[in-house]
């Protein structure tokens, strides 16, 4: 902290009084080959110096586009059909829409006056370019600076931006750098000349939650040093309620409601805004383990132990390959009959590995997996031969992650749900047609919609076609992976709902993968925290989420925004050091 | 900061839009199967349209040649040589200062350069030949079965010349050649593809399913062929041909050598989509649901690659067809009596004869052209449209 | 960097043995061999020929051997002595014939992919941010025309309309008062009087071909957030996008080398043909017609070598250009 506070000369702004920027009925549209799509309809806010304006929203409400006109680097074909948007920084209004494009002032405002970050830290900087040299170009570019000038400032706001090493890693490319440090870089560009404006665009989506929660960090130290007004885009309202002075919300273009973030949390007016709320506040509490599981646990139906996959490590002709990878590391567990088992961790912690591990989809280095269909059943799922495996895959079935790469375009409903069914052969087309119809109404969709394609469904239809798949083989385990991470907040929910309702008629055990916490503590009974391969702590949800023991679980559940802005949790989180 | 709060309370259930065309049959796309929305996609296309037409256009002549040609391709007549296209004219004068209708083109009269002491030909207005369809002519075998002697188009005196496009340095009607070398220029094309196809599909699933050593060799195999220059290669394979072979024979042979060179891009195309295919989730979960390998690649692989074997498979078949054009313009392709338009351009290949009588080289380059620009526009269309799922 | 060039030469071994294996068999493939044909003409034109004799050639040049040992024979004699068999027809060593041909490929094919460079990139750029402007328009038909005209067919228009219109005769490199003359610059601006008709023919498939892939790469690229990251730098639009995505578009133009260099040689070999160019290509049509295999299996092998050089150098340069591969 002490280092970030020597850059608070910028503390002291010449304050002008009054907004920093306001919008007034700003409206964009994107004229497109059968119809024009207004993607931003009247909309108007302010920014003030200091403070953190919350654009929320769901894909496609119009958020972004919004930010970028402020900037006007909105894409072709939209363009600005109406509406002002009024930058003042020193005294003297500019009305930013009015300027040509291209023109001197609107260059000098870019970077100079509004710094942006994005979303996508894997591409939002250039593959061939170092890091320096791309930082180095705004500061010559708006500060006037010699290159030696401007190589020693970049150190410096790299060093800001708590770069490790910032003297080496300014000549390093892009893809030398992991995520959440390519996202620090970007911020480093985006405040290089000091702008009075941020505009931070779904900054910390494609991260981990504990990154995330450090770029957050990061951010509103930044912005709270220097004085600047920032407008954050994003569809998580956790992070709303963690950073938020003020929230606007949008959707289908348009700005349904406006209030300081206590009143959005605590007395939302619109029915959306309500429905946002529900849908994430619902996700706080475990229902699943409400509902109350036995007491104790009879035979597990699967048991897996001492499961390791190794990637790489081999010889090739030019020598040794660097290093083996352990994706999954000695990991034990058990699944009992009725239970769910959550497994949760960060990209690169081996979850989805061990979800292909388990139904043999990657071939297991070493460990036993032991699968108990019935009493005194016993199966070592590892020495199945292709045949077997095949019975062993008929009882337990995965949902998978994308709900659009996982149906076969080309197959009708009716087709994709049968296929399992054909397989196994041994029923009449009507009796298969019966079957379709009955899983698609248990999962809530009309049994007349089997002779469609995939591409008439929506995201969430979709998944809901996934399960009836994976059901119609009267299943007795089903591995859900990451099986509501490509779903909006207000849908995810609902099939979380239904995965729990098809479990009470059905006599299901699942394995659900997930990488947000919340998910996993609204559906599971227990939870095994994942992290480097290993399992390091595996315990009830409501434990795990309450009263985590091991220093890096407390880590990971204290970086999970709240969603309630009366209880921040992640400025005062835990910290792990690995 | 005391910021005014609004609420729009009435719900929306939609973005907004003002739609500049009626929309229609989203209920009926919503059961459409791959194919229909891929027509959907390709009828959008005007160009590649229209080339399809004149695709199916060229594959006619090709099944109609004998009818279509006016005369028999290698009947030649010494005393028109080198014979200029004559211009169709409709009315004639009837005598009496009125014109009558009678299709009709001109003789030729015979005019000495008095330096040279070259005949050229010039079209006579004296002379008027007549000319119908569905007119006698010279007999022939239609495919080899029936015996006709009914042209489309002809002059209505068999022994009267009619040579729309003009003739060659034998006297041979060149617009009758041009219309049998169709045939086998186009057929070259479509069976070279053919064989091509089966090598490509076979080689490149095998690389993609099985992967591993089989992969590497195939791939191997690929990266040296395609490293090697075509020309000088198809140059070597044609020269082996010995000479004394059928021109059945030689046609076979030839086309076998274009597309033995033709199939790298095609395996390779095949390989690529087939790895990309064999991790998508929905192969996967076919695999879970229990279908066999068989299963997996002809229920789930293959549908997914048709549309796009199709789109790569019209692209090679101009290369097909320039392959074959080239060989035979260098001489060590396919040789007279067979008529091809590789054939048509060796007569020419001297500046002379181009300068003197330029039709022979305008048609077939035109007819190359025109078929392997079609066959373009064409593949892209499809390539375009292959992938109807794809935002 | 070093590590990477010489992984690139060990994986061009196995490639130049099969290249080595595909030229032999083209120098096998004829029925009979230079000897049956040289007896078949001399028995036509009523010659004697004697059986001894012919026993003797056959002898020497090995064609009793196993067909593993010929090739055997024939590549150590390429590998360690620069020996390509010889010629019948010629009745020279190949090696001597072939230098002179090669290099003036190997100089045309330079001077076609630098032509193909020149044109294509300034309008692959173009056409891809003006993109559905006329311009790009006409670009785009210009760039389908040359990939439908054959090599053979362009260079007898171009032939003929520089005859007919120019009243210039347009075969071979040099107006014969330069032939075998000393290099002067008369004789130079004579060479590039003559080149422009070859170059054009040659480069003009692989020109729209690079436009094409220019185009629709670059079309990508434009709107990777990259770009946009640099247009809220406040750069001006020009250096946003020469700097950023045509810096990266320009990648597979570099590479392109690797397959737009077999083509060129190929088109070389047609176009020299047709144009009379003393380069490999004549001389290989007229050494398969008279069967004079070791001559020609060797232009295809060089054929072959030329444009594995090519590959190797625009892989080097693309890991020049590019640090993900070069960090690999």
């Amino acid at each position: 902290m002490a280092e970030i506070s020597a850059i608070g000369e910028t503390g002291q702004r010449p304050h002008t009084g009054g907004p920093v920027l306001s919008v007034e009925n700003l409206s964009l549209d994107f004229p497109l080959r059968t119809h024009i799509l207004h993607a931003v309809r009247d909309v108007s806010f302010t920014l003030e110096r200091g403070k953190t304006l919350c654009l929320v929203g769901e894909s496609g409400s119009g958020k972004s586009v919004t930010a970028r006109a402020l900037m006007r680097i909105v894409d072709k074909p939209g363009r600005i059909s109406g509406g002002t948007v009024t930058l003042n920084t020193d005294g003297n209004p500019l009305d930013v829409t009015a300027l040509p494009d291209g023109s001197k002032e609107i260059l000098k405002l870019r970077g100079g006056k509004i710094g942006l970050i994005f979303q996508e830290p894997m591409s939002s900087l250039s593959p061939v370019h170092t890091i320096g040299s791309q930082i180095i170009e705004v500061l010559r570019l708006h500060r006037d600076m010699s290159k030696a000038e401007a190589r020693a400032e970049t150190i410096e706001l790299l060093r800001q931006v708590e770069i490790p090493k910032p003297e080496e890693m300014i000549d390093r490319y892009t893809f030398e750098f992991s995520g959440g440090m390519r996202q620090r870089a970007m911020i480093a560009m985006a405040l290089a000349c000091d702008p009075d404006i941020l505009i931070a665009d779904e900054p910390t989506t494609a991260l981990d939650v504990t990154t995330q929660a450090d770029i957050l960090d990061l951010i509103k130290r930044l912005q709270t040093s220097r004085g600047m007004a920032m407008l954050l885009i994003t569809h998580d309202l956790g992070v709303v309620a963690e950073v938020a002075d003020e929230v606007a919300v949008m959707r289908f273009g348009r700005i349904v409601e406006t209030g300081d973030v206590d009143t959005i949390f605590h007395a939302p007016q619109h029915p959306y805004t309500k429905r946002l709320l529900a849908a994430t506040v619902k996700l706080e509490e475990g229902r699943k383990a409400a509902q109350g599981g036995p007491a104790e646990w009879s035979t597990p139906i699967l048991s897996v132990r001492e499961m390791t996959k190794v990637y790489g490590g081999g010889t090739s002709w030019f020598g040794k390959v660097p290093s083996a990878l352990k994706a999954v590391d000695g990991v034990s567990f058990d699944l009992h009959a009725g239970e769910n088992l959550g497994i949760v961790g960060e990209s690169g912690s081996g979850k989805t590995t061990l979800g292909r591990l388990i139904l043999r989809i990657t071939e297991p280095t070493e460990g036993k997996i032991t699968y108990r269909p019935g009493p005194g059943e016993e199966i070592d799922v590892r020495a199945l031969s292709k045949d077997k495996l095949r019975d062993f895959h008929r009882q337990v079935r995965l949902v998978f992650q994308d709900p659009f790469a996982s149906l076969n375009p080309r197959m009708t409903v009716k087709q994709v749900i049968a296929d399992p069914l054909v397989v196994t052969g041994g029923m009449s087309g009507k009796a298969i047609e019966d079957k379709v119809a009955h899983f698609l109404e248990l999962v809530g969709l009309d049994p007349l919609a089997m002779e469609r394609y995939p591409h008439a469904f929506s995201g969430g239809q979709r998944q809901r076609i996934g399960i009836a798949r994976a059901l119609a083989l009267d299943p007795k385990i089903i591995v859900a992976d990451e099986a509501t991470s490509a779903l909006d907040g207000s849908i995810r929910s609902q099939i979380l709902d239904l995965l729990l309702d098809i479990q009470r008629q059905l006599d299901l055990s699942y394995i659900f993968i997930s990488h947000d916490i919340s998910t996993v503590r609204y559906f599971c009974d227990r939870v095994a925290v994942m992290h480097k391969g290993k399992i390091v702590e595996l315990d009830a949800a409501e434990k795990i989420c309450t009263a985590p023991e091991m220093a890096y679980t407390k880590s990971l559940i204290s970086a999970v925004p709240s969603p309630d802005p009366r209880h921040k949790r992640m400025l005062h989180r835990h910290r792990f050091q690995a | 900061m005391a910021m005014n709060r609004t609420v729009h309370i009435q719900d929306e259930t939609g973005p907004a839009v003002t739609p500049l065309k009626p929309e229609g049959g989203r209920e009926e796309m919503a059961a459409a199967g791959q194919w229909k929305l891929i027509w959907h996609k390709f009828i959008r296309n005007k160009l590649a349209l229209v080339s399809a037409a004149i695709i199916i256009v060229l594959y006619l002549v090709a099944a109609f040649a004998e009818f279509l040609a006016p005369g028999d391709p290698s009947a030649s007549r010494p005393q028109y040589t080198y014979a200029p296209p004559q211009p169709i004219g409709f009315f004639v004068d009837g005598g009496d200062g009125e014109s009558r209708f009678l299709p009709h083109v001109k003789g030729y009269a015979v005019e000495v350069d008095p330096e040279s002491y070259r005949r050229t030909f010039v079209p006579d207005d004296e002379q008027i030949v007549p000319i119908g369809f569905f007119v006698e002519g010279a007999p022939y075998k239609f495919w080899g079965l029936f015996d006709m002697n009914m042209h489309l188009l002809g002059a209505l005196d068999p022994t009267q010349p009619m040579y729309l496009l003009g003739t060659d340095r034998l006297g041979r009607d060149l617009l009758s050649r041009l219309i049998y070398g169709t045939r086998v220029s186009m057929s070259i094309g479509l069976i070279g593809v053919g064989m091509s196809l089966v090598l490509g599909i076979v080689l490149g699933s095998l690389s993609g399913y099985y992967g591993g050593w089989v992969d590497t060799a195939i791939q191997r195999l690929i990266e040296v062929v395609s490293a090697m220059p075509t020309i000088p290669l198809w140059l070597g394979l044609a020269a082996a041909i010995p000479l004394t072979w059928s021109p059945l024979q030689v046609y076979f042979i030839i086309t076998l050598i274009v597309s033995l060179l033709g199939w790298t891009g095609l395996a390779r195309e095949v390989r690529g989509r087939f790895f990309a295919l064999k991790t998508e989730d929905f192969v996967t979960a076919a695999r879970l649901d229990g279908s066999r390998e068989r299963r997996l690649i002809f229920r789930h692989i293959l549908p997914s690659l048709t549309s796009h074997i199709l789109a790569v498979v019209t692209l090679a078949i101009p290369t097909m067809i320039i392959a074959e054009t080239a060989l035979s313009f260098l001489g060590i392709g396919l040789k007279p009596p067979v008529v091809s338009w590789g054939v048509l351009l060796q007569d020419a290949q001297n500046i002379r004869t181009v300068s003197s009588a330029p039709w022979l080289l305008v048609w077939p380059a035109g007819a190359v052209v025109v078929a392997v620009l079609s066959f373009n526009f064409f593949g892209d269309g499809l390539r375009d449209a292959a992938d109807p799922y794809e935002s | 960097m070093i590590r990477y060039i010489i992984k690139r030469l060990l994986y061009m071994i196995p490639t130049l043995f099969g290249m080595s294996l595909i030229a032999f068999l083209i120098i096998q493939l004829p029925p009979g061999d230079y000897l049956t044909s040289m007896i078949a003409s001399m028995t036509q034109s009523g010659q004697n020929v004697d059986p001894a004799q012919i026993a003797l050639l056959r002898r020497i040049y090995g064609f009793d051997d196993p067909i593993y040992v010929q090739y055997w024979k024939w590549i150590t004699g390429i590998v360690t002595r620069g020996d390509f068999g010889h010629s019948f027809e010629w009745n020279r060593p190949v090696s001597e014939l072939i230098w002179d041909r090669m290099g003036a490929t190997l100089s045309l094919s330079i001077a076609s992919l630098l032509f193909v460079w020149a044109v294509s990139i300034p309008i692959g750029i173009y056409s891809a941010v003006r993109r559905h402007s006329i311009s790009d328009h006409v670009f785009t038909f210009f760039g389908f025309l040359g990939l439908a005209i054959p090599n053979f067919i362009l260079a007898l228009t171009l032939m003929y309309v520089s005859y007919r219109f120019l009243g210039q005769s347009v075969g071979g490199l040099y107006s014969p008062e330069y032939t075998g003359a000393p290099m002067s610059w008369g004789k130079l601006l004579d060479l590039l009087a003559h080149l422009w008709i070859p170059v054009i023919v040659i480069g003009t498939a692989g020109t729209a071909k690079l436009i094409r892939i220019l185009r629709a790469n670059l079309t990508d690229e434009l709107h990777k957030p990259y770009v946009v990251t640099a247009r809220a730098k406040g750069l001006p639009e020009h250096k946003v996008i020469l700097k950023y995505p045509v810096r990266i578009a320009l990648n597979p133009v570099v590479s392109a080398i690797g397959w737009v260099l077999p083509e060129l040689v190929s088109g070389i070999t047609i176009t020299a043909i047709v144009l009379n160019l003393p380069t490999a290509g004549p001389l290989l049509l007229r050494a398969l017609i008279s069967q004079d295999m070791y001559l020609a299996g060797s232009f295809i092998l060089l054929m072959g070598v030329l444009t594995l050089v090519g590959m190797l150098i625009s892989d080097i340069l693309l890991a020049l250009l590019d640090p993900r591969i070069r960090f690999r």
